[in-house]
Order: structure tokens, then sequence, then C-alpha cells
């Protein structure tokens, strides 16, 4: 089971918030199938936030086909998004901790580090998507 | 959809002075609704028309589809917590748990205890002799002792600290979760109801200036800022609710009825909480300026 939690600084709306934790959950591998969403109203109560907030969340998350709501008993997890690349990320882990070991001995802030990451992601994608139109265009 | 609260033309008036003017607004069910507006707006006035403690001089207004005033009939179904939690301060909890299963035809008394005994509420001390934040959790624990359909809340929160607050929302919200009651809350508490609530009802100088679905007004809303503008029209702007100049720059919140396309204008989305706050200070202060003999 997971805990929602909110940040109330985050442009992110509050419904938006908890398909996005759920997502990351999903993605690390902290739910996987079968697994069971918190009650609505256990959520509702916790955050102090509209249930209907909670039933918007967990409806988009059944609209994209990750959860399914069973009458009666709950949320329950259908697929997860870790998929094959989970077991590689333990690995992918050590790299980047080893990097990241380099790029503070090199001086640079977690700032500089998050910033180079953004930046590099960001361009690195823009690559690929050009690279994919001129296949295409060809 | 269900209509619980329904007003129309609605008015209440003191004297010369109206309290409440041309209110027309439709509540549907399973919504929590806020009614915000400045001291004075009218927000009592309106609770206080619903719950049928008072009785209009214009208009009508209708709970679950029947006029509330002098109809005892239409009370079964509303739980009504009024501003300060007025209780009879020398009851213990207990006794007013009592005292409201003798006084309600439905009345769910293992709930309120249970919902007591819960957040830790001494049951044999007198009311008045506990906290503001226990005071205000034994009044909801009244009012919902009911099981009403529709919940009305005046200043729930206003008086109470932080912690408070947050605890007795949990429980509000906790509680709205198991039974889907309507809720129509009044406070002056914005960034708590942009989490709680999801229907807004803003009222300001005794009239209804904004009403709808939180999404849906956060949705027809943005913030633009582009070279100054004199004011003529903007291809997708419906009105505008605000506007502020520098000799150069414009900033406008807007209400829109179509996409922004005009590219000198910077389109931003704007949080309900501004929205809120726009609206409110978009009231005439011209009229004011003269009445001080001041230019404006």
């Amino acid at each position: 089971m997971i805990e929602f939690v909110l940040d109330s600084r985050s442009k992110v709306n509050t419904y938006m918030q908890l398909v996005q934790q759920v997502r990351q959950a999903l993605r690390v591998g902290l739910l996987v199938p079968g697994d069971q969403l918190p009650k609505v109203r256990e959520v509702a109560q916790s955050l102090a936030i509209n249930p209907n907030t909670v039933l918007k969340a967990y409806r988009e998350l059944e609209i994209e086909g990750l959860v399914a709501g069973r009458p009666g008993v709950g949320t329950f997890v259908e697929r997860t998004l870790a998929g094959a690349s989970l077991p590689n990320q333990a690995e992918l882990r050590e790299d980047l901790e080893a990097w990241l070991r380099r790029a503070r001995a090199a001086g640079l802030t977690p700032e500089d580090v998050t910033a180079l990451v953004e930046t590099t992601l960001r361009a690195a994608l823009a690559d690929d998507t050009s690279q994919r139109q001129t296949a295409r265009a060809e | 959809m269900d209509v619980v609260l329904e007003a129309d033309r609605l008015g209440k008036r003191y004297g010369n002075n109206w309290a409440l003017r041309d209110c027309s607004l439709r509540l549907p069910a399973g919504r929590i609704a806020a009614l915000v507006g400045p001291n004075g707006a009218g927000k009592s006035t309106l609770l206080h028309l619903a719950v049928g403690l008072l009785r209009p001089d214009a208009g009508t207004v209708r709970v679950f589809g029947e006029s509330p005033y002098d109809n005892r009939g239409s009370l079964a179904d509303i739980g009504f917590v009024a501003q300060d939690t007025p209780l009879y301060r020398d009851f213990t909890a207990a006794e007013l748990v009592t005292a409201g299963a003798k006084l309600n035809q439905r009345w769910d008394g293992d709930l309120a205890r249970n919902r007591l005994a819960q957040l830790g509420i001494p049951p044999d001390r007198p009311v008045g002799k506990l906290s503001g934040g226990q005071r205000a959790q034994v009044a909801l624990a009244l009012a919902l002792a009911k099981r009403p359909r529709l919940l009305l809340l005046d200043e729930p929160v206003a008086s109470l600290d932080p912690l408070a607050r947050r605890e007795f929302l949990q429980s509000l919200m906790g509680s709205v979760a198991d039974a889907g009651t309507t809720v129509l809350l009044s406070s002056h508490l914005l960034a708590d109801l942009e989490r709680v609530c999801d229907y807004l009802i803003v009222l300001n100088a005794a009239r209804v200036q904004l009403l709808g679905a939180a999404d849906d007004i956060v949705a027809d809303h943005r913030r633009l800022v582009g070279p100054r503008h004199d004011g003529g029209p903007i291809g997708g702007v419906a009105a505008v609710v605000r506007a502020s100049h520098t000799d150069r720059q414009s900033t406008l919140l807007v209400r829109t009825d179509g996409p922004i396309t005009d590219p000198s204008w910077t389109v931003r989305e704007v949080a309900l909480e501004d929205l809120i706050l726009a609206y409110l200070a978009d009231v005439d202060s011209t009229t004011s300026h003269s009445a001080w003999g001041v230019p404006a």
C-alpha cells in the first residue's frame, strides 16, 4: 500500500499529483499488479481533500488501464509501468551514483547537476524526434 | 443531474438594505461547494434562507424541491452548523448526543459517539470548557448524526488554529466520502477551499459574482500579459475581469470563450485563489472615491 503526499506549493493540481504518484510507484515497482490503492475515504480524510478529487484521479488511472475498480472492494493495480527496464535499474543506478561522485568532485552543486541532466535530456529527446522525422520523410 | 439547492432571484432585505439580491443558483448533488465573499456579502443570509431560518423577501429558494421556510418536513435532510458553532455550553458532549436523539426524527447516536471517541473528546466535560477545535468537532458530529443529505456550514474553521482546522477538514472529508453528502460551506480561507471544494459560489455586495464547477471556472480564465492595451476586443476573450496597466504593459485577467491566438499576449493559467481575489476586488471604487471627496 502506498501513501499519498501533496505538495501544496506545486502548480500541478491535486488530482494530477495523485495520478503522478501512482504512475511513479508503478514505474519504480513500488506497486505491482494485484496491489490495492488506498481507499477513497482514507485518502480524502488523511489529506483533507475532496473525495471527488480522489475518484477523478482513480478514474483517470482506470482509463489508462493501469488500475481497475472492483465495486464495494476497492481499486487494484492491473499492470505495471516498470516493464523490462526494472531489473536494469539497479545497474544504471550504480552508474549514476559513480557519475554523481565525479560531478561532485568536479565542483558541480546539486542544482548544476539537475540543470545539466534536464538540458541534456531535452536535447537528447529533441534529437530522437528529429531523427524519427527524417526517417519518416525518407 | 439532481439539484439539491436551488435559488431563483432570491433576495432578503433588512430595512432598506438588501443583504442578498437576485441570487440564482443550482447546487448539484454530491458537490462540496464553497461560498466565498467578504464580510457582509450575504453568505450567512443565504445559508439561513436555505435552512429556513429566514423568509425570502424576493424570489424563491428550494431544498430538495421544497421551500424550507416554516417547513419542518424538509429539516430532517438538512444539517446546519452556524457560525462560531453555538452549542449549549453547560451540556457535556454526551448529553448533547442524547438531546439530539430526543429532538430529531432520524438520529444516529452511535455515529456521533464513535466519531467523538476516535477524536479523543471527553464525554463528561461541559462543551463550554472544550477547546475551539474540539467544540467544532462536537458540532460537526451532531450535524452528521442526523445523516443529512445536505450539510451547511457557516465559517466552520474561521476561529480554529491551523492544526484544528486541518483535523476538522479531515473529519469532514472522511465523512462526506462515506455518505456522499452534498456540502455548502462558507469560508474566508481560500487556500483550504481549493483542496476541499469542487464547486464555487462567489458573493460580493449581496450579489452572485461567479458560480460554477471549480474545474470549469479555472479552465475558462487566463491571465494575459502584453503591450499596453486600450480596451479593444481581443480574440478569444469574452470579458476582462480585472486589468492593470503600466505605461507600456497591460496585465489582464480574462474570461475566455475560445483560444487566444494573438501572439502579442503571453497567456497563463490562473490559480483558483487568485481568480476569486480578482473577482472580489472587481467592485466599483469610483463611488468610494467621490464619497470621500478624493480624486480616483
